[in-house]
């Protein structure tokens, strides 16, 4: 069997709390410096310690943007990651082991629950094996994996006493490094690259890093000695150069550094997954360099009592002009409705950051959905502009905030701009970060008025009736410009009326904004068209999905499938012409969404008079795999699909 | 030029019902601007909603009629973007001490440099007098079906224990007392809450202008009539917290006088404590220019557009050729 290299889907698992991140985020950052890319995602439970939490990397010589069924490296260090994963590891892949837990059986493990321990028995029953980790691998093996074993506890032991530091040998902490460093080791991985990864993730605390770095050595020695690696095991990585222009980025920390370029000052927040990272990342770094200045810039950063306190503070920060946002998931973008329609009435530029999550009520709080697509379209009473703005990656989140806020400030309306877990928890390598792509539009903000913003009581008027819907806007603190907001529908000063022409006025003041944004917002912010543009099959989505449909069109390619990929941005106005023209003659219309209805594909029906031929959907709480993708997409070209396919796969 | 009265007053008609409580508050807030000379442009008046919540709009000053329930977060968003607007939060019973409950408590606890007015009349009168949080139980205002079932949250108290620090009481028929209190509560340095006690003529037909004044409180000896509100500071109280160990002997005073009601209801000033930092100082702990680079005055881009704000720090940790 021949090796391959480069190219292979790596996972660590463990429980919660024992380090699983630490050591992908060494593994993603070591194959990075090695010039590889790589794609990584987190899965965990609602739950601090004890729970399974596994790390999917998928590295490769080209960019990669999703993850796949098969494990080709599974690296453990405890018994439920092997009897999670152990029927996902491919041929000629491994499993990386404690010897020490082969008797473990299943129903010692209490973080597996009865439905999973269940789904585990009828593999094992059938394969006519027990329910031991030593079945387990016994079944990876006859699929054509190698086990390699590890005794973990009597290796920290040596280790200690090979560092002279009797302390390290009670350091159990410390394996999650180990087993990475042993898979580096049989992928021949270069060991320097591995040590200065290590360094930069534990760069917080320079002896944990150090001791890490020990240890690493210890097991890639250990691991090179004992194991010849002409047993079967098939993968390998070699170093690249690096690329200059590629950088790694974690999904919760892209969005948060468009904030900072776009000039968000001020960001509001309660604690809730996946969003909170966001703010926790902006108020760590809460002191901003500026260019051609040494004075600092800031961000202020204030943890509310609720989600309804976060948008209504952070609108208060935006009716004083400076840039202000609020980030939150589905259960608190419930509670900021309300407030969302006070902002729409009184023109308050704000960005609501929606980082989606499985729901609904607290639904899966850890796991994946595109559940709020129509929520976030139709959230608060009555009728108000609002833009909605949805990213496909993490390299687009960055741009796509600074240009959520520009939207907000030139069309003086809320922006919810929409990300999810598959977004904030993943990890990739993309291309730098350019800040200056995006200029600043902040729209008519002034910083003083003109005899013709007055009416004839000599006031400012803030909702000034004209031929622009967006009528210029002042911060409060402006001198001569005293306006007033209200929750009640305004006169053109912002005092209260029931006026019914006038009521009519500005509704339709309001509302033309977005008929305006529709005229100006860019094509490529509408939607995008990816794949071949006279293809049978258009694929629709929206949203983290981009990724495994890009990549699934690779592989459909080779297969001589051509697909092409419409991803819509624009979710509100939306954007039916462009969509409408993208699609084309396209034959066949296939919407992909992570949720059960099939939102885009309702939208797409209601604004664009098309209705899909087949729908594509996935609502189990786990991102759709290449495999699941590429298949469905398959079984429609080949037209043996039915209308609706529902995806089911993911631990 | 000196600022006139007549400078914080909108031409805007006012709907109030006659009698109302309210015009004695709004009153003494123009007062108070006035005699304190507040700038109307720096001035930042915001509102919940309901009577109450229209006052913003009877004062020229920048006006935010906001939300039910959610007038501190929005002001407490203003002044912490822009620490120099002065900002002054008012709102119904109701409204700060039902459906804001929260947002008070949470208040309390950041201790933003602001004022906080509740006009407390014991019902929700535009949506017709039903009973609200400090309505006393048992009591049957005249257009609840039933007495009030539910016990009456003492504001004063619950404000002490939340962390506000500056309490104090007025009363919207003593318009002079009540506005040398709003100049106390925006010379203070914190959180400043008054509580103004004012009759709803149309819905409480039990705490009425006649029973604050006590046309029913006879002296059994002299049968003279005695007025039920008195004042903190002609009684020798003193609610200043000089130096902070006298913390605890001043809030427990605080409870205590602020449980008073029925035949003798205290009003003044129960509570000063500048010793507690402003959430204005704890932010400048962390961010050093904040007040005078906040965030509503920060710039963020040059010329052309070009953001100024500099991640090559952050960048540099995502990098791989280093």
């Amino acid at each position: 069997m021949s090796e391959i290299i480069n190219s292979l889907s790596w996972v660590i698992g463990g429980a919660q709390g024992s380090g699983v991140d630490s050591a992908a985020n060494i593994f993603s950052r070591a194959c990075a410096l090695g010039g590889l890319h790589i794609y990584g995602k987190r899965e965990y439970y609602s739950n601090i310690k004890g729970e399974h939490s596994y790390f999917t990397v998928r590295v490769s010589e080209k960019p990669v943007r999703c993850h796949v069924e098969t494990i080709n490296v599974l690296v453990s260090f405890d018994a439920e990651t092997v009897l999670r994963h152990f029927d996902e590891v491919s041929e000629g892949g491994c499993i990386i082991y404690n010897e020490e837990l082969l008797d473990t059986t299943l129903d010692e493990i209490p973080t597996i629950d009865d439905y999973g321990s269940a789904r585990i028995k009828k593999t094992l029953q059938k394969a006519g094996l027990g329910f031991s980790v030593k079945d387990a691998l016994q079944y990876a093996q006859s699929r054509g994996a190698v086990l390699y074993s590890l005794p973990y506890f009597q290796l920290l032991e040596e280790f200690a006493q090979k560092t002279n530091n009797p302390a390290l040998s009670k350091l159990t902490r410390m394996t999650n490094v180990m087993a990475l460093s042993s898979s580096m080791s049989l992928l021949g991985f270069d060991a320097d690259a591995l040590a200065k990864a290590i360094r930069f993730i534990f760069r917080a605390k320079k002896s944990a890093a150090e001791t890490n770095v020990q240890a690493a050595e210890f097991m890639y020695n250990y691991t090179a000695a004992k194991f010849s690696g002409q047993d079967g095991f098939r993968y390998r990585l070699k170093t690249k150069p690096v690329d200059k222009e590629i950088v790694i980025a974690q999904g919760n920390q892209a969005s948060a550094m468009g904030k900072m370029v776009a000039g968000c000052r001020f960001q509001t927040y309660y604690p809730i997954t996946p969003a909170s990272d966001d703010s926790e990342f902006l108020e760590s770094n809460e002191i901003l360099d500026l260019h051609g200045s040494d004075e600092k810039g800031s961000t202020v950063v204030v943890q509310t009592e609720d989600e309804i306190a976060a948008i209504t503070m952070a609108i208060g920060g935006a009716l004083t002009g400076s840039r202000s946002a609020t980030a939150t998931s589905g259960p608190g973008f419930s509670l900021m409705a309300e407030a969302l329609g006070w902002a729409g009435m009184n023109e308050v530029p704000l960005v609501v950051s929606l980082y989606q999550r499985a729901g609904p009520a607290t639904g899966l709080p850890t796991r994946h959905e595109q559940g709020d697509l129509n929520f976030a379209i139709n959230a608060g009473h009555g009728e108000f502009p609002r833009i909605v703005f949805a990213s496909g990656d993490i390299e687009e989140s960055f741009y796509d905030t600074i240009k959520a806020f520009n939207f907000a400030d030139r069309y003086q309306l809320p922006v919810i701009h929409m990300l999810d877990k598959a977004i904030a928890n993943s990890v990739m390598t993309l291309p730098v970060f350019d800040p200056g792509r995006v200029k600043i539009e902040r729209g008519l903000l002034a910083g003083k008025i003109s005899e013709s913003d007055k009416g004839v009581a000599g006031n400012y008027l803030r909702f000034r009736l004209s031929d622009n819907p967006v009528s210029p806007r002042i911060p409060l603190g402006t001198k001569d410009a005293i306006f007033w907001n209200t929750g009640d529908e305004h006169t053109e000063e912002g005092h209260i009326t029931e006026d019914p022409e006038l009521r009519t006025q500005m509704m339709d003041k309001r509302m033309g904004k977005l008929d305006l944004a529709l005229k100006e917002i860019a094509d490529e912010d509408k939607a995008v068209m990816y794949g071949d543009k006279d293809a049978d099959i258009a694929l629709i989505g929206w949203g983290s999905t981009k990724g495994v449909i890009l990549d699934a069109i690779e592989e459909l390619k080779k297969d001589g499938i051509k697909v092409k990929f419409i991803q819509v941005r624009l979710m509100n106005p939306f954007p039916s012409e462009t969509v409408s023209s993208l699609l084309g003659n396209s034959r066949i219309l296939v919407d992909i969404e992570m949720n059960y209805q099939g939102q885009l594909g309702s939208l797409v029906r209601q604004h664009v008079g098309r209705q899909y031929d087949h729908q594509v959907v996935k609502y189990n709480g786990r991102p759709m795999s290449l495999d699941e993708v590429y298949n469905a997409v398959k079984r429609i070209s080949a037209g043996n699909a039915p209308r609706r396919q529902v995806l089911k796969n993911g631990s | 030029m000196a600022l006139k009265l007549a400078d914080y007053k909108t031409e805007v008609h006012n709907d109030w019902c006659p009698g109302c409580g309210d015009f004695g508050i709004l009153n003494s807030i123009q007062m108070a601007l006035a005699d304190m000379q507040v700038p109307p442009h720096n001035t930042a008046i915001f509102s919940g909603v309901g009577c109450s919540g229209k006052t913003p709009h009877f004062i020229k000053t920048y006006g935010i009629h906001t939300l039910h329930g959610r007038v501190l977060p929005f002001a407490q968003g203003a002044k912490l973007a822009n620490p120099d607007l002065e900002v002054l939060a008012v709102g119904g019973d109701g409204d700060g001490l039902g459906i804001g409950a929260g947002h008070f408590v949470s208040a309390g606890r950041r201790n933003v440099d602001m004022v906080y007015i509740i006009f407390n009349n014991a019902v929700y009168g535009l949506t017709k007098g039903q009973a609200s949080p400090t309505l006393k139980l048992g009591v049957k205002t005249k257009s609840l079906p039933q007495p009030n079932v539910n016990n009456s949250v003492n504001p004063i108290a619950l404000a002490l224990v939340s962390g506000f620090t500056f309490l104090a009481r007025g009363y919207s028929y003593d318009i002079k007392h009540l506005k040398d209190i709003i100049k106390k509560a925006v010379a203070h340095k914190g959180l400043a809450f008054v509580d103004v006690l004012q009759p709803c003529p149309t819905y409480n037909d039990i705490n009425t202008k006649e029973w604050f004044s006590g046309q029913d409180n006879l002296d059994p000896e002299t049968k003279k009539v005695m007025p039920r509100l008195y004042k903190l500071e002609e009684t020798g109280y003193d609610g200043i917290v000089n130096d902070p160990s006298e913390v605890n002997e001043k809030m427990a005073k605080v409870v205590e006088k602020s449980n008073e009601w029925g035949s003798k209801i205290p009003i003044g000033v129960f509570y000063q404590n500048e010793h507690i930092p402003t959430y204005q100082e704890r932010i400048s702990a962390r961010i050093p220019n904040y007040i005078q680079n906040s965030p509503a005055g920060q710039k963020i881009a040059d010329e052309t557009g070009r953001s100024i704000t500099n991640i090559e720090r952050l960048v540099n940790d995502l990098r791989l050729d280093r």
